[in-house]
């Protein structure tokens, strides 16, 4: 299967074979993510580490990936410090970029950014977040946490618990658990609702999800809980968002009525969402999950950029 | 008895059939109508034919380009264009939604890139032709509104 110089931006743009081919290499990659192995496939290459929003976990997992393979980062994480500033274009920051580095990795406020990017850059794009877009990294090392805890995806019973209209991950994740045919339960405030592009495009996988405002019984024969954050930052006003937000939570009253193997999952950051008396639940799996992130980007620098283990 | 025309034949120009019925004044507008021509220009709404109604343009002195016959086709899906020299039909086409839109119809999407400052023209993927269903490329939001979208 050929990944050199291959665009990462959308899990659509993947075959279900291609997606598997990427989670099993990223398997490999666990030993050298924590440093118990090392290997210098990316000497000598240099990944531009683009972020115009902020980021802790996805962009230090892309760094941190680069250097543990052994290539070097430039770039920013807050564009005030850059051309952007006197108002420079993405497609000129991309030019720029595209000429000092061997891939770039792309986190931008507006929805479709990394798309357009790849068409001004020779060198491959990933996409590390576009708005309220896409953000096939989380999706990847999503999959890549509940096959490893799960042993397989199809039939799984999955809650995807928030805000299913501006999460982006929510979108990415239902289209590509649908692809691997598992039951798909939604629960949200009545606001943030999952829009009806993703819920048709779960459809056309032959995946009807069920929606629900009851979050007790949605999650008493689950497999997976997959909980979001109200994301403030993407509410176009402030009275939308102080109108839903506290409206779920999850904590150890409510995991009573759950499978003894439930697993919790969520991007992070989280606020109230889930409180922290959960974390100490063996049901608890999302600091695991982030660590995941590395294993799967590294596998995912590797196969574009070039270099096996 | 005798058929009577409700608007009078034209000697050279172009004829839109077949319009989605109470559609005429967007493709109009699509055009540029009026607004671009000095031509006289007939509008038929709600004319009947043997597929219900339909609305009718004539526009005279004035032969549309394929690039207009795509504009159409996304709020007029099943119109023909007649090109008319000298009374007689020179051309007839169905126009007929190509597998990509491009700077035809901006993004519904406020915060879609392809509404920012870059050096990009609006690309649409045509997922259904008829009624016209449309996604941006950039961000996959599917405007519902796409009459008046165009730009």
């Amino acid at each position: 299967m050929k990944f050199n110089g291959k665009d990462i931006i959308s899990i659509k743009d993947f075959t279900k074979n291609e997606i598997n081919y990427i989670l099993d290499y990223a398997e490999d990659m666990i030993p050298y993510a924590k440093g118990d192995k090392f290997k210098n496939i990316l000497k000598g290459k240099v990944l531009s580490s683009l972020f115009f929003e902020p980021s802790t976990r996805t962009r230090l997992s892309f760094e941190s990936s680069m250097n543990r393979l052994g290539g070097r980062v430039i770039g920013f994480s807050d564009p005030s410090g850059t051309s952007q500033k006197k108002g420079e274009s993405l497609s000129d920051t991309i030019r720029m970029a595209d000429s000092y580095s061997d891939a770039i990795v792309v986190r931008h406020p507006h929805e479709g950014a990394a798309r357009l990017a790849a068409e001004f850059s020779d060198v491959p794009v990933l996409n590390a977040g576009d708005g309220a877009g896409r953000h096939p990294t989380q999706c990847l090392l999503d999959l890549f946490t509940i096959r490893e805890e799960k042993k397989k995806i199809k039939n799984k019973k999955i809650v995807l618990l928030g805000d299913l209209k501006y999460g982006r991950t929510v979108h990415s994740l239902a289209y590509a658990l649908a692809l691997y045919g598992a039951k798909l339960t939604l629960v949200s405030p009545t606001s943030l609702k999952m829009p009806n592009e993703v819920v048709g495009e779960c459809k056309d996988l032959g995946i009807e999800p069920i929606s629900t405002s009851n979050l007790e019984k949605a999650i008493r024969d689950a497999d997976v809980l997959y909980v979001t954050r109200i994301q403030k930052e993407r509410f176009p006003d402030a009275e939308e968002y102080n109108r839903v937000v506290g409206s779920y939570k999850v904590n150890n009253e409510l995991l009573k009525s759950a499978k003894e193997d439930l697993i919790i999952m969520h991007p992070l950051p989280r606020v109230t969402e889930i409180d922290p008396e959960v974390d100490k639940t063996h049901h608890a799996l999302y600091f695991k999950q982030a660590f995941n992130g590395l294993p799967v980007r590294m596998a995912l620098l590797s196969l574009v950029i070039g270099g096996r283990i | 008895m005798k058929k009577e025309l409700k608007i009078p034949l034209i000697k050279n120009g172009t004829v839109i059939d077949h319009i989605t019925a109470g559609n005429a004044v967007k493709v109009l507008h699509i055009l540029g109508i009026p607004i671009s021509t000095s031509s006289v220009i007939s509008v038929a709404i709600n004319v009947k034919s043997k597929f219900g109604k339909k609305d009718i343009v004539k526009v005279e002195n004035r032969e549309i380009d394929p690039q207009e016959v795509d504009k159409i086709a996304l709020i007029a899906p099943k119109a023909t264009i007649n090109i008319i020299r000298n009374y007689n039909v020179a051309k007839k086409h169905k126009v007929e939604l190509p597998n990509e839109i491009i700077g035809i119809v901006c993004c519904s999407n406020p915060t879609c890139v392809s509404n920012a400052n870059e050096p990009v023209k609006s690309r649409f993927n045509v997922i259904e032709k008829d009624p016209p269903k449309i996604k941006c490329y950039y961000c996959e939001r599917e405007p519902e509104d796409i009459a008046d979208r165009i730009i």
